[in-house]
């Protein structure tokens, strides 16, 4: 029972992740295409700026809980995918990094260096998790010894690359949806515009996918076993064509929170398919590294699940009240007056 | 180099590196926190203007220290992840409350310092100023447990082929893990000290900003002169503890080869690796063991007595060892004097121009005392129950050389770029715009 309630927060955790970093990810990517100069690109820098920090502990705080909760999967996937997963963390070193030192200097040079780390460090971040997601998905070659077989080029294949482009799609229209809320006149505009002419990208990319993930994964064998599982499918289905709904009538709020629900919605059928595995093993089911003891069981000792569970309980609706303090402080368009800190 | 030897080189790199910034968020913040309060507290414009300044130099410290922990939490898992899977189950919940209980309080609240001085009122900007100083030391609190596991295991029993938790709080209260809290959080306010008193000196030598910086200069020299004997005498209780939980890293700190009571201390004295030391001359009779045990006639267990095995690196430890305890004699003499003279500096204007000098020797003491800390560990990961050796990952060692050779290139583009973004803000002074 901890075990599975374990498995359903370690994918709440990755799914508010995503769905927060998910937008100055989106805008960090999309900021060479839609700023037009300097006063643009900084008003798309404060759109970001009080809460990217906070977004990136989710990462740390779902990569902290696979470790305490399922050690072993930690291990294996860690290691497993220790190129991928070095790269993502460079990336984003200096995508942190260029929030902070970029307004520091007044010199061209200094700022477009910058720049040009923080659309690379959100690229990449983006693509990395997709991919390194799908593969999960998929399956990753482990053997008996829980060690991965196979490296970095192996994770490009072209179910794990459609995950890639997925994710950065997923991100960019998030992110533009924000952008949208966060700045005025024309950004605002050229932003809303954006959103409009990616949704059907990535609405055809999310019906691909799905359809791939039908083919390539057994992700749908839980929901074939229990039709009343496809409910979840709301979430995703009803995020995606709400924001499209409240993007046409200009409630920006509306519009993002609906992608929220599309990302979140997203990661969980994913996560739903995958229980009660948390790496599957494409080698042979038995290697998988599970919550239960359906694999080699991954988790934690039930005391330590127990006492986690109530650090759980009591941090996290702590966490989420002030986040939510702070996002309701900040909710207000970034204006020129408002740059001048 | 096999993949062991370069994880342990990369591992090494990347907590270095971090600790130079950690110490200097932990002790800032809550100068910063202080000058804010003050502001609110008087309404002088001047504590403002400081908290602004410092605060400015904070944030700089505050990324670095932010982004290359971040490597370290990726790293228990893709470069030591049997380590990870042994001992996953106490080791890795400490870090994931560190996360949920005190991390994502810093990284929020640091956003709303920032971009929070128009929207808050200045009692509420105060405010986040110690919510990020508290949940900073906090987070500094779940992390020394952590390390505190590895140190001196407690609380857990070896069940299914792994460590596994018996009893959280003994844990949680390990003793060893408080002398190290205690010992790194004081050299950690002696740190952020030195710096507030070095940097004000700079600018009190070439008679700028003096009101302003004679202030500051003042908090720093206070604050450095408590932490830094505070730091002196607690160390000799943490001193004490790892005699007797970790008597091989006492010895190798000491190079003490031979088990004896009464044990001397050499005031001239080169290690040796091998069974006994290249020079030991000047003898005090039975100081180690008083320093030691608290009593001249302790016995002192020597190096030859413990399995080659299982003896750390002599000569690193005992270096490292020295240079901490030199500089961290040093230092306390270096405060005094400041402040003693803290109200008439500018007759001692050499004085003014040594006191940017000595902002590297608490940086230089606290990696030297990590370097006991974790060398002198050695060859253990978790002392006593798992060697480092078989906590390696199961990856190439191609994989890890490429990633240490890009961590330190990386590493060493940030650190350039951070020191000259701070020397440019500690050069503009307190006036400049922005």
């Amino acid at each position: 029972m901890l075990e599975t309630i374990w498995f359903l927060l370690w994918g709440v955790l990755w799914a508010v992740y995503f769905a927060l970093d998910g937008f100055d990810l989106g805008m960090g990517m999309l900021k060479p295409f839609l700023a037009r100069n300097e006063f643009e690109k900084r008003v798309i820098y404060n759109a970001a700026g009080p809460f990217w920090d906070g977004n990136e502990v989710w990462l740390i705080s779902a990569g902290g809980v696979t470790f305490a909760a399922f050690p072993l999967a930690y291990a294996a996937m860690f290691s497993g995918l220790y190129t991928a997963l070095m790269l993502l963390l460079f990336a984003l070193i200096v995508r942190g990094v260029s929030f902070e030192f970029r307004s520091k200097i007044d010199s061209p040079g200094w700022k477009s260096f910058w720049d040009a780390c923080q659309v690379a460090g959100s690229f990449l971040p983006a693509l990395l998790l997709g991919v390194a997601f799908a593969n999960i998905f998929r399956g990753l070659p482990l053997d008996q010894n829980q060690i991965m077989q196979g490296g970095l080029l192996d994770l490009l294949n072209p179910y794990g690359l459609a995950g890639g482009v997925l994710f950065v799609l997923l991100f960019l229209v998030h992110g533009a949806l924000w952008l949208a809320i966060k700045a005025e006149g024309d950004l605002r505009e050229r932003a809303a515009a954006a959103a409009g002419k990616l949704w059907p990208v990535l609405a055809g990319v999310i019906v691909l996918f799905l359809a791939y993930t039908f083919v390539a994964t057994k992700l749908f064998d839980n929901y074939f076993l229990y039709p009343a599982l496809f409910l979840i499918l709301v979430l995703p289905v009803g995020g995606l064509v709400m924001a499209r709904v409240w993007l046409a009538a200009r409630k920006f709020w509306l519009a993002w929170g609906a992608s929220a629900v599309l990302i979140v919605g997203t990661t969980l059928f994913a996560v739903i398919g995958l229980f009660p595995a948390i790496l599957p093993s494409s080698l042979n089911p038995a290697w998988s590294l599970t919550a239960t003891d359906a694999g080699i069981k991954a988790s934690s000792s039930p005391l330590t699940l127990a006492i986690m569970l109530g650090v759980a309980l009591v941090f996290v609706p702590i966490v989420i009240g002030y986040q939510f303090w702070v996002y309701k402080t900040f909710s207000f368009p970034v204006t020129k007056e408002e740059l001048e800190y | 180099m096999d993949a062991l030897m370069l994880s342990r080189l990369q591992f090494a790199a990347a907590t270095m590196f971090h600790f130079i910034f950690v110490p200097l968020t932990l002790g800032l913040s809550v100068l910063v926190a202080g000058m804010e309060t003050a502001y609110v507290r008087t309404g002088k414009d001047i504590y403002l203007r400081m908290a602004k300044f410092w605060g400015k130099l904070f944030l700089i410290n505050f990324v670095l220290g932010v982004v290359t922990g971040i490597t370290l939490e990726f790293q228990f898992g893709t470069n030591w992840s049997r380590y990870s899977a042994y001992v996953g189950d106490i080791f890795g919940s400490l870090l994931a409350i560190e996360a949920t209980a005190a991390f994502f309080l810093e990284s929020t609240f640091i956003g709303v310092w920032v971009f929070g001085w128009k929207r808050l009122s200045p009692k509420a900007h105060a405010i986040t100023a110690w919510l990020v100083a508290g949940a900073g030391n906090l987070s500094a609190v779940w992390i020394l447990i952590a390390n505190g596991f590895m140190q001196n295991p407690l609380g857990y029993t070896i069940r299914n082929g792994r460590a596994e938790l018996t009893d959280f709080m003994a844990v949680v209260l390990n003793p060893f893990a408080w002398q190290q809290f205690a010992h790194t959080i004081l050299g950690a306010f002696c740190l952020a000290g030195f710096f507030v008193m070095g940097l004000s000196a700079w600018h009190l030598a070439r008679k700028s900003h003096e009101e302003f910086f004679g202030a500051s200069l003042r908090l720093g020299a206070g604050v450095a002169l408590a932490a830094s004997i505070l730091v002196a005498v607690q160390g000799h209780f943490h001193g004490n503890e790892v005699a007797r939980i970790q008597p091989a890293k006492l010895a190798a700190m000491e190079a003490h080869w031979n088990t004896m009571a009464n044990a001397p201390m050499y005031l001239l004295q080169i290690p040796g690796e091998n069974g006994e030391n290249a020079l030991e001359a000047l003898p005090v009779p039975s100081l180690l063991s008083l320093l030691a045990y608290n009593d001249p006639n302790a016995v002192v267990k020597g190096l030859n007595d413990f399995p080659a095995n299982e003896r750390p690196p002599v000569s690193i430890t005992f270096w490292a060892f020295r240079a901490m305890v030199g500089l961290g004699t040093l230092m306390p003499l270096i405060a005094l004097f400041a402040w003693l003279k803290r109200r008439d500096l500018g007759s001692a204007p050499w004085f003014l121009k040594l006191l940017p000098w000595t902002i590297p020797l608490p940086y230089l003491a606290m990696q030297a005392g990590w370097i006991v800390a974790e060398v002198g560990r050695q060859p253990w990961i978790v002392h006593g129950l798992m060697r480092t050796s078989d906590a390696v990952s199961p990856v190439s060692g191609g994989q890890v050389g490429f990633t240490l050779v890009v961590i330190v290139a990386l590493y060493t583009l940030l650190g350039a770029a951070g020191f000259y973004l701070a020397g440019r803000t500690v050069k503009q002074g307190p006036d400049a715009a922005h």
